[in-house]
């Protein structure tokens, strides 16, 4: 944690640490104050007057069955990311961790979809699933599909899902390939020369070993698909149609500024910040535990 | 062709097929940068490229109406990306490594303090306090102005981890040898610090520039002149409703635009790249 040998000075380390910690205290802590302060405040028809309500915020927000229809949204829609863009990961990393020529040119064709923004790979997806003018939208419609993403909730969550998880399949296969290079060849040449085939070798020496890996993956997907999606469902579907495509970024996005009301957006925002901070410990605690054992 | 031969062949196919999978959305958007508005409302958009290529991008990077839609011109917009994402990835690199220097060579009362009140940020995105950080920028009067669209996205722990991490692992005897050099302790973190971390800040400086220039929600937020609209957001506001009747060619064009500075940084410094995202995240 410390270093042994160390440089003596007064006011140095205050200063080098000044600019970083008035930062975060001015646009971190602050705000984040304030939002547990608004969360328990009801402001008045007006907005004349605030009256301190303890968490009556929080009971109308968790009994709200829009709130409730929106966390599950979140819910599936988060799975279905997570798990869609981690899979197929799995899958190009193993293969381009193989020996096979032109590894190097499949890991550069792979990981460039990592710096396109969640919103524009929305509008790639967008230009292509468009019922009237897009290649496959029309395409599914000729064969009689009845494809219009802005009118179906299952074509709607489809689209979200599609864009958010082709952006960070890249992503996940740059972990994935860096957790199969680390693990020693000589494990997987022992298991072989018992008699273990590809399929055995990979399900008992390589995805165990990949746990770390994966279940860090997990944690980082879960807060991608909460959280940096918003471009991609602004961009696709403004979480209709209906609320079918809202998730529960969105939801704060629309009670905060197009609906204004603080006291809810306020509360809804202490409830996502109690999630990350769950999400952040269970990841330390698990980094811990690796560390105890590596 | 024998059994052995096939299952060698396997994993290019399945590679092949997930490359191309990837890479149509962009050729489809390459395509309809080359048409004209029209063919693309139709319908009818063609697999192969059209002749309207030079037009739709001049068109896009300088004018500020098509034919049927009014946006800013893509140059104004990509300067604002720029701007941004150049002073996210500079802001956050320095003031981290100020602050890492701080908490690894110092010894001082309320160092632990600041280390946990900087750390505690590190998995809390923007997005989660984006209305109160909103009106905090609101309040200090920086709506719409590049203070503002770039500071409250500088405080953040990844950085100073990171540093932080690398700096535990150089050497005591480095630092007794400055010491008797008579050498002082910005002496040493420009001459012996700055050069060791090259790396570490190249790999870093990748990630922190994507970061910036795909950042939306924010940006979408805090600018509210057609000057200061950055391009990932100007894209999303050119398509408005997503009428079948608007200028596709201008907007794929400047979708490819939008995307080629951050796609090539990836490409070209693909081994920065993967060092910063893999170190960044441990």
């Amino acid at each position: 944690m410390q270093r042994r040998v160390v440089f003596e000075n007064k006011w140095l380390p205050y200063l080098l640490l000044a600019p970083q910690v008035a930062i975060t205290l001015v646009f971190f802590h602050w705000p984040a104050a304030q939002a547990i302060e608004q969360s328990m405040l009801l402001q008045d028809a007006f907005g004349l007057r605030q009256t301190f309500v303890w968490f009556e915020n929080f009971e109308v927000v968790l009994s709200d069955p829009n709130y409730l229809g929106t966390m599950r949204v979140t819910a599936v829609f988060s799975l279905a990311v997570t798990v869609l863009s981690m899979v197929l990961a799995l899958l190009f990393a193993v293969l381009a961790n193989a020996h096979i020529r032109g590894r190097s040119a499949y890991k550069t064709l792979l990981i460039w979809p990592y710096a396109v923004a969640p919103a524009v790979a929305a509008v790639l997806w967008l230009f292509i699933f468009n019922p009237e003018i897009g290649v496959l939208g029309r395409a599914l419609n000729n064969i009689g599909l009845r494809w219009d993403y802005r009118l179906n909730d299952a074509q709607a969550l489809f689209m979200v899902v599609a864009a958010s998880a082709w952006k960070q399949v890249s992503y996940n296969f740059i972990f994935f390939l860096a957790g199969l290079q680390a693990i020693p060849r000589s494990l997987l040449e022992a298991a072989a020369i018992d008699g273990a085939g590809p399929v055995r070798r990979f399900r008992t020496v390589t995805f165990p070993l990949l746990s770390p890996t994966t279940f860090f993956l997990l944690v980082v997907n879960v807060v991608y698909a909460f959280f940096e999606t918003f471009g991609v469902i602004h961009a696709l579907t403004k979480g209709g149609p209906g609320k079918a495509t809202e998730t529960l970024i969105y939801r704060v996005y629309l009670d905060g500024v197009i609906n204004n009301d603080m006291g809810s957006s306020s509360a809804q925002s202490v409830l996502l910040m109690l999630v990350v901070v769950a999400l952040t410990a269970i990841q330390f605690r698990f980094i811990e535990r690796k560390v105890h054992y590596a | 062709m024998t059994a052995r031969r096939l299952i060698d062949w396997v994993p290019h196919a399945v590679l092949i097929l997930g490359v191309l999978i990837f890479a149509f959305p962009i050729y489809m958007t390459l395509i309809g940068s080359t048409w004209d508005a029209a063919t693309i409302a139709r319908g009818n958009l063609p697999l192969t490229p059209g002749d309207q290529m030079a037009h739709n991008y001049v068109t896009a990077w300088t004018e500020s109406r098509g034919s049927r839609a009014v946006f800013t011109p893509v140059r104004t917009m990509m300067l604002n990306s720029v701007i941004m994402a150049l002073t996210i990835a500079v802001g956050k690199i320095v003031i981290s490594i100020l602050s890492a220097f701080a908490i690894a060579f110092f010894r001082f009362p309320g160092r632990m303090l600041f280390f946990w009140m900087i750390f505690i940020t590190l998995m809390l995105p923007v997005e989660v306090r984006i209305i109160p950080t909103y009106k905090v920028v609101a309040d200090l009067g920086l709506i719409d102005s590049y203070a503002g669209l770039t500071i409250p996205l500088i405080a953040s722990a990844t950085a100073t981890l990171l540093f932080r991490q690398f700096f535990l692992t150089i050497p005591d005897e480095l630092v007794e040898a400055a010491k008797m050099d008579g050498a002082g302790p910005m002496r040493f973190f420009v001459d012996v610090l700055l050069p060791l971390s090259r790396t570490n800040i190249a790999a870093l400086f990748v990630i922190l520039f994507i970061y910036g220039w795909n950042q939306y929600l924010w940006p979408l937020l805090i600018t509210t002149s057609r000057e200061m609209q950055t391009v990932v957001v100007g894209i999303v506001a050119m398509i408005g409703t997503g009428e079948s009747a608007t200028d596709w060619n201008l907007i794929m064009a400047t979708t490819m635009l939008a995307m080629l500075p951050p796609v090539a940084v990836v490409v070209l410094m693909q081994r920065w790249f993967v060092k910063g995202l893999v170190d960044s995240e441990k």
